[in-house]
């Protein structure tokens, strides 16, 4: 009897595909060689060559070649205070922007996972904002939040409130702006996990008297933990990573975040040796931060 | 079906390889984009119109202007085979090999001569006094001031500013007068501002704002030959400047924090500002009806003394380099002596260019040609510039780093700022080996 593998393999003779000389074993590579070269090209090379640099006085815009001065990158990093400063506003933003996106996305989950008239187009017209441009977001909320003729202000009756001059007042601005765009995603998952979530529970919940806030701590936040978990693992590396509408909103020192700091070490100063190392302790802590996330995952998920 | 396949491809690699061959020489200037590029865009059409090569200004806006420029460089790129690059680059570009030596060019043409000398020094020179020469000057520029003349003449503000300051409401010739007309004009309630000033800190732009009050000050921001920045950054004058832009910043309007040409442009088109701080170049903007309604009643004026009669402005503008990996050079060099000839210079200014070329800067012509033109000659030959050496983005980042939250959040005082700012300059100029 024929395998799968004599059935891709075999090629009768006197056939195109004999002439041309492809078995369906080599169409297979050829659709899989270019994405494996591509991932090779733009992932893993650069993560390699960008490790090697961190360890050199490399600078990009010269042609000095790169000399391996070890840890000294690193080193200068890491007892840099600005440096120090841009992960504090980073830790900051991350929490206030990642609060936020489960608070509202969940609390829209909860508001949607009901029969509802019209859920439907309720449902895309809330997941529009993640859909858009992060650069075009940043643009039109910085006229929203314009102190003269901004909206904001004037549907809050907040006058010539500065959301973004303020230093104290422009992360969190920046935040909400965050906040906005990805609560979507947030909401969709939750949606997911709350379908999920077996109706007969809530049905023997009431047959006991059980009132909403004991059914939502003990029957739906406990099912619907680890599709959370999964969202905020996601919306935390992401918030870590935020650059755009960031970068557009606000200059502020207060608002200059790791990727900010980042791109400027590495594309207006050109130390390009110097801002492999920063990616790479960002990596680092990245990579342990999501640790911890999966670790409380995976808990959630035994219980 | 593969020998069919072969020879497709072998033609269509035929058609590519002759293609240039076929095509008639181009010459691409990298530029930003703003009026002055259009303009250059109409005068070199001029010159394909005489030789037949077609020059192509491709341009940027300013943000992404170094970044994409740089990033060509580096990768020995040969899409620019000219680039207006900013004087600040000077240093960078040219130890990095990035521009072609034109010294032998600058001195046979005797543009030393030719040239306003402050543009020789800024835009082409570096080192510093060293003799050697890296781009041609191209468009000059520099920081002045637009205002309503329509609210300085108005007679019951002249007579309210006089009872109030004691001296007659005019164009300020100090920084002191400056301060006080800013002062009296800055009326919130009635959605009308003092001042617009320079306070993007995501370039240059709040630096060059900043140094047209320490350069007028006194200040400096060090000794460019030495790289000393000690006693003189963070000298009295210059922390008395500094002071002095944090006092305008108090008369802006209102979420003023990132703001550069675009904005204070609007200051004025908009009604919002009494007077606004802004380069040249950006000027023909308020003198055109269809682009500002406030047009008739729009004045110009120099950057104003300080305290002691000095009297500098930010240096802007640019110098037109040759890329070194231009596959171009040859014709470049033919452009180049097309663009310095006397009447290519007066042609580039009647287009709206700020030429750089003494002869046709110092005419009547010229300094009558528009209401501003006045002010750009006389400013010319007071400016001053940022440094031009290699790290000068680092200084640069330090910089906006130290002054912005000073200027827009009010946080510490200039002297902690600018000792701050010294100590960050003088370990980048240890790290390069500037210093030891």
């Amino acid at each position: 009897m024929d395998t799968v593998a004599d059935v891709m393999t075999r090629l009768e003779p006197n056939t195109r595909a004999a002439a041309r000389g492809l078995s369906d074993l080599s169409i297979r590579n050829l659709f899989i060689i270019p994405t494996i070269a591509f991932l090779i090209v733009f992932n893993v090379f650069p993560l390699l060559y960008s490790l090697y640099t961190a360890f050199t006085d490399y600078r990009a815009s010269t042609s000095a070649p790169a000399n391996w001065i070890g840890l000294a990158n690193f080193r200068d990093l890491l007892s840099d205070p600005f440096i120090w400063r841009n992960f504090t506003i980073t830790a900051k933003y991350v929490i206030i922007s990642v609060t936020g996106q489960v608070l509202v996305g969940f609390g829209l989950a909860m508001l949607l996972n009901r029969p509802i008239p019209l859920k439907g187009l309720i449902t895309t017209l809330l997941l529009l904002p993640m859909m858009l441009s992060p650069a075009v977001v940043g643009l039109f909320w910085k006229l929203l939040y314009d102190p003269s003729f901004g909206i904001i202000n004037y549907f809050l009756g907040l006058g010539k409130f500065e959301w973004l001059a303020d230093p104290q007042v422009a992360l969190y601005a920046v935040a909400i702006v965050d906040i906005w765009m990805w609560s979507p995603f947030v909401m969709l998952l939750s949606l997911a996990g709350l379908s999920a979530v077996p109706k007969h529970l809530y049905e023997a919940a009431e047959i006991d008297r059980a009132g909403p806030f004991y059914t939502f701590f003990r029957i739906t936040l406990p099912l619907v933990a680890p599709i959370l978990m999964i969202a905020i693992i996601f919306r935390t590396m992401e918030a870590f990573k935020t650059f755009d509408h960031a970068y557009i909103l606000s200059t502020q020192p207060t608002t200059e975040l790791i990727a900010i700091r980042l791109y400027k070490m590495a594309f207006l100063e050109w130390q390009t040796g110097m801002s492999s190392a920063f990616a790479y302790i960002v990596l680092i802590v990245v990579v342990a931060i999501t640790n911890i996330y999966v670790k409380y995952l995976n808990k959630a998920k035994a219980r | 079906m593969q020998r069919q396949l072969y020879r497709l491809m072998a033609g269509v690699a035929a058609i590519a390889l002759s293609a240039p061959a076929a095509m008639s020489q181009e010459l691409t200037i990298f530029w930003a984009e703003w009026d002055p590029a259009n303009y250059l865009q109409e005068l070199v059409n001029e010159y394909e119109a005489e030789t037949g090569v077609t020059v192509t200004v491709e341009t940027t806006p300013w943000q992404d202007f170094q970044t994409k420029a740089f990033t060509e460089f580096n990768a020995r790129g040969s899409a620019y085979d000219m680039i207006v690059g900013d004087s600040q680059w000077l240093g960078a570009a040219s130890e990095a090999g990035h521009y072609v030596d034109l010294t032998e060019f600058f001195n046979t043409h005797k543009l030393g001569e030719i040239m306003a000398p402050a543009t020789v020094k800024y835009y082409a020179e570096y080192p510093g006094n060293s003799g050697k020469y890296w781009a041609v000057p191209a468009e000059g520029d520099a920081v002045g001031w637009s205002y309503r003349k329509d609210w300085f003449e108005d007679p019951a503000e002249m007579a309210a500013f006089k009872e109030k300051y004691g001296y007659d409401l005019a164009v300020p010739e100090t920084w002191a007068q400056l301060i006080d007309i800013a002062e009296f004009f800055h009326r919130p309630d009635q959605n009308r501002y003092g001042i617009a000033i320079y306070t993007d800190n995501s370039y240059d732009g709040l630096i060059m704002g900043v140094e047209n009050a320490l350069f007028s000050y006194g200040g400096n921001l060090g000794d460019y030959s030495t790289y000393q920045v000690d006693g003189i950054l963070n000298s009295d004058a210059s922390i008395a400047g500094l002071e002095a832009y944090r006092k305008l910043y108090g008369f802006t309007p209102p979420g003023w924090s990132k703001t550069f040409f675009v904005e204070n442009n609007q200051a004025i088109t908009e009604g919002l500002a009494a007077m606004s701080m802004n380069y040249f170049a950006f000027f023909p903007a308020l003198v055109n009806p269809a682009t500002n309604p406030n047009a008739e009643v729009t004045g110009f004026f120099a950057n104003p003394k300080g305290p002691n009669g000095d009297q500098f402005a930010a240096l802007g503008g640019q110098g037109i380099s040759i890329v070194s990996y231009s596959e171009n050079q040859e014709e470049a060099f033919k452009f180049l002596e097309w663009f310095i000839k006397e009447e290519t210079q007066k042609r580039w200014a009647e287009l709206g260019g700020y030429t750089a070329h003494a002869a046709t800067l110092e005419s009547e012509e010229f300094r009558k040609a528009t209401p501003y033109n006045e002010a750009f000659y006389q400013t010319m030959f007071m400016v001053k510039d940022f440094w031009a050496v290699p790290e000068y983005a680092e200084l640069l980042t330090a910089a906006n780093a130290r002054i912005y939250p000073y200027i827009v959040g009010g946080e510490g005082t200039a002297k902690e700022v600018l000792d701050a700012l010294t100590a960050d300059w003088n370990e980048t100029f240890k790290k390069y080996g500037r210093i030891q």
